[in-house]
Parts: C-alpha cells; structure tokens; sequence
C-alpha cells in the first residue's frame, strides 16, 4: 500500500477538526454504553432482589417486571436510534472534511 | 460446480423421500410428503442462489467477504439470519412456554448485546479490517503471533457453536419427522458445503436473508393467530395465560410445597413472575456479560461487517439488525405464552424435555390440530424453517472457521502473506472443506451427548478472549503484541476451565446417587418446617467451592409417602402380569416392564461406571466452580491479562501504528473498497 505511505497520520491525529470530532464521538459513546449496560443489567438484579416490585400489577395481570422487560427492547432501539441519528448528522460530515483534506494536512 | 452440488441436493431429496428414513416424529406419517416438498421447495431456491452466487465468486474478496457489495439492509437480514440459531428460535419459544417470565428475561441478554457491536466494533472494524478477526488484530499487532492466537480462538469458539448446532439439528430432526439423527447430521453438513464450496459468502448471505425472511414470516403469521382471539390485547391475553388450567398446573408442578397455599389465580399469575427457571441471580448476571460481551467478539458476527461497502452501511446493518431480531424476541413472548395455554407445558415436555416443540406444536394446533390437513402444512412450514437455520447458521460458522484456517494460517502465518490470488481461494475452499467434514464428524461423534452450554461457552470464550483483543487494539493506545497473547490466551483457557469444573459437567458420583433412587425408591419423609434463608461466609463462597454458600429459605412441607424403587415396581408388575386377560392392558404391562428394565439397566450401568471412574473430566468429584457461566470471572481476567502483557513489554510498532489505526478506523481512509463488478 503505496498510497497508506503518503499519509501523515500524526499530523491528521493532531489536527484540531480531528480532535474534535474524537472528542466528540468517545463522549458520546462512552455515555451511551454505560447507560445501556447498567439499563440492562437492572433487570437481572430486580428479578432477583426487589421481586415485590417487579410482582405489583399495573395493567390488568400485567406487572412491572414485564413491563420493564418491555422497556429492555424499546430503550434498546432508542439507543439504536439516537446514535445512528447522530453519527448520519454530525461525525459522518466531520470525518468527511477531514477526508476530503486529509492530503493536505501535514503534507 | 454444479455436478456435486446436483448430485447432493439429489442425494438429499432421495434420502427425504425414502419412507424407511421417516418413521416416527411429531409429523404423523401420512402428512410427511407435505414436510418434504416444503423442504425441496426450500432446498431448491437456496441451490438456485447457490448457483448463481457461484458465478460470482472468482476472488479472495468475493469469497470471504462476498466482494463487499452487501447492502446495509441485505446485511441487516443476513445477521438476523446468522444470530437467530435454532437455539433462540426454537429454544426461548420453549422456555417461556415452561418457564413463563423467566423464558422471556433470557431474551432480552440476545438484543441488547447488539448496542455494543453498534457503539464499539461495527463500524471500525469494518474500516480497518480485511477479512478476519486476526486482521484486525495484526493492524498494529505483530502479524504471525496474532493471527495465530487469533485463529486458534476463532476456531475453538466456532467448533463449540459448530457442535451445538449439530447435534441440536439432529435432535431437532428426528424429533420433528423421524428422519435419522445421522442421516439428519450428514444432510445438513452436504448442503451446508455446497453454499460455502461454491457460493462462498455471497451464497451463505442470501442463505441467511431468505431464512430469517421465512423465519418471521412464520413467526409474525403466528402470533396473528394466536393473538387475534384476545383482540390484540396485551392484558387480555395474559388474562388468559393467568387463568389457563395448564399453565397453573405447570406453575404447582414448578414450585412444589409453596403450591399448597396458592389459589388457582394466583398460581397462574406467578407464570408472569421472575424466578421459576433462573433461580442464581449472579449465574445470570454472568450470563448475560457473556452475552452482552460476546456477540460483539463473535468471529461470524464480525465476519459480517467486511461485507458492505461501507462503514456507514455497517452501521445500517446493525440497526436492521436489532429491529429484527428485537422484534422477533417480542413476538416469541407470544409464541411461547401462546404455546403455553393451546399446546400446555405438559404436552410440550412430552415430545422435548426442554420445550424445543413450543413452536412448531402451535403451529400444528393453529393450522386446526394434529389430523388436519392445514395443522401439519404449518408444522411443515415451521420444521423446513428450522432446518434452513440450522444450515443458515453452521454455514456462518463454517466460514468463519476456515476462513481463519486459510487466510490467518495458511497464508498469513505459514506463506507471510505471499499465497497469489489463486492460491488464497483454493486454500479458502479447502479449509471449508476441512471444517465440514470436521463439523458433520463432530455431529456425529457428539450424538446423545448434552451440549446446550457449549453455545453459552462459545459466547463466553469469545467475550473473555476476543473482545478484550479487539476492543483495547481499537481503543487503548498502550495495546501490544505481548498484551493480545496473553489477554486472548488466559481469557479463553479460564473461560473453558471454569466450564470443565461447572455444575454443567457430568459428575459420575451423582449420577450414581440419582441411580440408587431410581433402582432403590425414596423413603418416607416427616412433614418439615419452613427454615430460614442462611447467609454464606461471603461472596467468594458463591463462586467457589471453598467455603459455606447462602442457601435460600425452604417453605414448610408436608408429610411424603415412600416412593418404591423400580425395582420394587418391576417385581409387582411381574407377579400381576399372569393374572391380566385384557390384551389392552397386557401390552400396556408389557411396555411398562420393557421400560422399567431398561430403567433398571441404566441405573445400574450409571453405578457400575462411578465404581470405576468416581471424577468427572478433569478429575473433580463434584462441582469447584458454582456457576454455570464462567463471563463473570473469565471476562475481567481476559481484559486485564491485555492490559498487564501490555505494561509489562513495549512494542514499538505498536505504538507507532496509533496515530494510522485511530484515524483510519474514525475516517474509513483507505478502508477497503467495494470490487467492481
């Protein structure tokens, strides 16, 4: 790969619209995977230890546990969905302007 | 290709429609033909995609990564397709149908694992690799060291999953239309090879699209069905579910001695309550770090993303993705539920002790019942379905396998990446050739064998061993050669030896204790008072045999009769047998002779075997890991080895490859391109 050769990966590491958008994206993931692992591993625990809850009726026979196993799906497409919102709207143009300078820069 | 491929499709329908291979099974023998031409007609579309992928796969790249001209849609499908193995279409449906909420809990574990391959692993991977895992690993990582390590995991994890599916097929086979479990495993493995030999991924893509199409056709078809009488009402169906007879007897059966005090209502409303199947909230905490950890570093899984074109499409196809897989979750809470009030839990269990049949037995019921002509075109449609997983699925892992046999070993370790383009499809097709006939030997050789938690052990090994690897080369700058060995290693080995000293292992010496109360009864027991909960001595106690465990309260239980042994049972049957004149009841005596004796016969061959070999495996008389699911300890190990090879050993390259590696893998500059067609 001659062409991988002419790149200046420091120089693209370094530059600011890089940092940015590394910035930008690690905070943005970071908060929604601890969300999303905490999210999900509440169910297991209130199965186990606040069964009282997870057994009171809401909604004829339905119970909060089925309820909030409900939710496991419907905040697991949330994430899916604000997150593919945001990298469609902002990282994907931000990566491509580096791109599209990528030549440039350092060079 | 196409004389083999003929001449196995040829040899498959033969073997479908000859009448010796079809006694027995849940199918009744005069609908059989209908179960065949459902599965020719299946059979045929996937040979004609076969046929034509065939013609489009010249290239390495055409061949891995089926020239990574997917679509995100198409591979959103095609995941669904890989990830919904028999075991999460056939197997959940079950659990909810015995177990109720706690069936419908362990679903969740399978949807949720997906928002870690979005977040973290789809995209770059799709922009920094080629067509392995290993490639991955060797972007900054010494090449030949990882790739080896990289390859032997790929392969361990798959051959689990590779066996799991075999036998379940097999198992599944038999039990749905009687064909023979050999014949079953051999029918699989031929058309499996076919779609990978010649299709190679764009094949086994399309194999997956239409089974995953097929499959929730069928499931959202069902749960019309099923649902529509209650009005498409969540709380008038559980109304329902709450006040079937079936469903509360389950529930009394379930829960033993508590049973007692219970109301009919509130029996069946403890079906919708946690805690009748998973009963150790730490097993299932591992369980699902197994899951949610494991999914992201499984090598079929991963595989999949080197198919688009982009990083972009990448991100679509995990979307598509868990929308269908999610949904299809949620449906199968009405598959089991409603398995559970029109089949009942009690005919469930009759034809599979695990509850495998859920779907397809309420297929039958909807179509109109066992002796309708519609009930078993259902059943046809639901067992062609399962069938098309399970080839869909091993095709996946097949290719996975070889494809870290020929590109990571053979021409990545062995030639140093020198094989001509020539050369590297042979290897290619070779290797599937290899872990074929592998996989069908494995099939056959596990036959009886429990293998259920060998897909909970893939997952596990592949989240303590695989995404530590991946996840700190993509993130953690510090990451090194000697950190991925070593992290990739301890994970995968502490992962399977936690296994091999697991409740899930055969233990001789209660398997004899079992054995004795079968041949010898039980003795009456005094009514006993409720005891309280014990606290252990601590949280080690819960995973290591070493000191004192909590134990959970016991209700107060009323008085049992002796249960006679079979032996006692055996004897009495014997001495009435002369006196019965009714033929009925003589044949019924006969057949309960004639399985009280093989009863006897394996009770005593059980105790003969723990006279002679009293350890399990690896030499443990009873269980020292408590839990079934090793993620929990296996999974922090595997991230942490990294990290220590990695501070304890500097690797230059490593380092200097950072700055490339994080701009490449957030921009997609020089990603692999799409071949031109």
């Amino acid at each position: 790969m001659s062409d991988s050769k002419k790149m200046n990966w420091a120089a693209i590491d370094a530059d600011p619209r890089f940092q940015a958008l590394h910035r930008k994206k690690a905070g943005f993931l970071w908060g929604l995977m601890i969300f999303s692992v905490i999210y999900y591993f509440l169910l297991p625990i209130g199965a186990a230890y606040f069964q009282d809850l997870f057994k009171m009726k809401v909604w004829g026979p339905v119970n909060v546990g089925i309820l909030f196993a409900l939710s496991e799906f419907v905040v697991a497409w949330l994430i899916a969905y604000v997150y593919s919102r945001k990298a469609n709207a902002e990282f994907d143009t931000m990566a491509q302007a580096i791109v599209n300078d990528a030549h440039k820069i350092g060079g | 290709m196409n004389a083999a491929t003929l001449a196995g499709s040829a040899f498959l329908l033969e073997v479908l429609s000859s009448p010796a291979m079809a006694a027995g099974g849940a199918v009744e023998d005069k609908f059989k033909w209908m179960t065949f031409a459902v599965f020719g007609v299946i059979i045929a579309i996937t040979m004609y995609i076969t046929f034509w992928a065939a013609k489009h796969t010249h290239t390495t790249s055409e061949f891995y990564a089926a020239g990574r001209s997917v679509t995100g849609v198409q591979n959103g499908w095609a995941i669904a397709g890989d990830y919904l193995s028999a075991a999460s279409f056939l197997g959940i449906a079950g659990l909810i149908s015995l177990y109720g909420y706690d069936g419908f809990m362990y679903s969740v574990g399978w949807l949720v694992a997906y928002i870690t391959v979005l977040l973290v692993i789809a995209e770059p991977c799709r922009n920094i690799g080629k067509y392995t895992l290993g490639d991955i690993l060797a972007f900054r990582n010494d090449p030949k060291k990882t790739k080896t390590v990289a390859a032997l995991s790929t392969i361990t994890v798959s051959t689990f999953y590779l066996t799991a599916q075999m036998v379940g097929g097999g198992v599944l086979i038999k039990t749905l239309i009687g064909i023979d479990y050999e014949v079953s495993v051999i029918g699989v493995g031929i058309l499996m090879l076919a779609y990978v030999v010649f299709g190679g991924m764009k094949a086994t893509t399309w194999v997956q699209i239409v089974k995953a199409m097929l499959l929730v056709a069928a499931s959202i078809l069902l749960v019309m069905f099923t649902w529509a009488p209650y009005g498409f009402s969540l709380p008038g169906f559980l109304q329902a579910v709450v006040g079937d007879a079936k469903v509360q007897a389950q529930v009394a059966k379930l829960v033993g001695d508590a049973a007692t005090n219970m109301s009919p209502q509130e029996l069946g409303q403890r079906f919708l309550e946690p805690g009748l199947f998973l009963k150790s909230p730490i097993d299932q905490i591992s369980l699902g770090m197994a899951l949610v950890f494991g999914t992201a570093g499984m090598p079929h899984i991963l595989m999949r993303f080197f198919t688009v074109p982009t990083a972009k499409d990448a991100r679509k196809s995990v979307i598509w993705a868990m929308a269908i897989i999610g949904g299809f979750y949620v449906l199968t809470l009405f598959l089991g539920m409603g398995a559970a009030i029109n089949v009942g839990p009690a005919n469930i269990t009759a034809v599979d002790k695990g509850g495998n049949m859920a779907g397809p037995l309420l297929a039958q019921y909807v179509g109109g019942g066992a002796d309708s002509v519609l009930g078993n075109l259902f059943l046809a449609f639901v067992a062609a379905v399962a069938f098309a997983t399970i080839v869909a699925v091993v095709a996946g892992l097949v290719l996975a396998a070889a494809s870290a046999m020929a590109h990571d070993i053979y021409v990545g370790v062995i030639r140093g990446d020198h094989a001509t383009p020539k050369e590297q499809v042979v290897a290619a097709r070779v290797a599937s050739l290899i872990v074929g006939a592998l996989a069908i030997y494995v099939g056959i050789a596990a036959k009886g064998q429990n293998v259920a938690h060998l897909v909970a052990l893939a997952f596990a090994v592949a989240a303590s061993s695989n995404l530590p690897a991946v996840f700190l080369t993509l993130y953690w700058k510090r990451t090194n050669t000697y950190g991925i060995v070593l992290g990739m290693l301890v994970g995968a080995i502490s992962a399977i030896g936690l296994v091999l000293a697991s409740p899930n292992m055969t233990y001789p010496q209660a398997v004899a204790k079992e054995a004795k109360k079968v041949l010898e009864g039980e003795p009456a027991q005094p009514a006993k008072e409720a005891v309280p909960a014990k606290p252990g001595d601590g949280f080690i106690c819960e995973l290591f045999a070493v000191c004192k465990k909590a134990e959970p309260a016991k209700p107060a239980s009323a008085e049992k009769p002796a249960k006679p042994g079979a032996l006692e049972k055996l004897a009495k049957l014997q001495e009435k047998l002369p006196t019965i004149t009714d033929a009925a009841e003589k044949t019924k005596a006969d057949e309960d002779i004639a399985k009280l004796q093989k009863d006897i016969k394996k009770a005593q061959d059980d105790i003969a075997k723990a006279e002679t070999d009293k350890t399990n495996l690896i030499g443990l008389e009873k269980p020292f890991f408590l839990l079934k699911n090793p993620g929990l300890i296996s999974i922090p190990l595997g991230f942490l080895m990294v990290i220590v090879g990695s501070l304890l050993f500097r690797d230059k390259r490593a380092e200097e490859m950072w700055d490339e590696l994080y701009v490449r893998q957030n921009t997609g500059i020089h990603a692999e391109a799409a071949s031109a067609h």
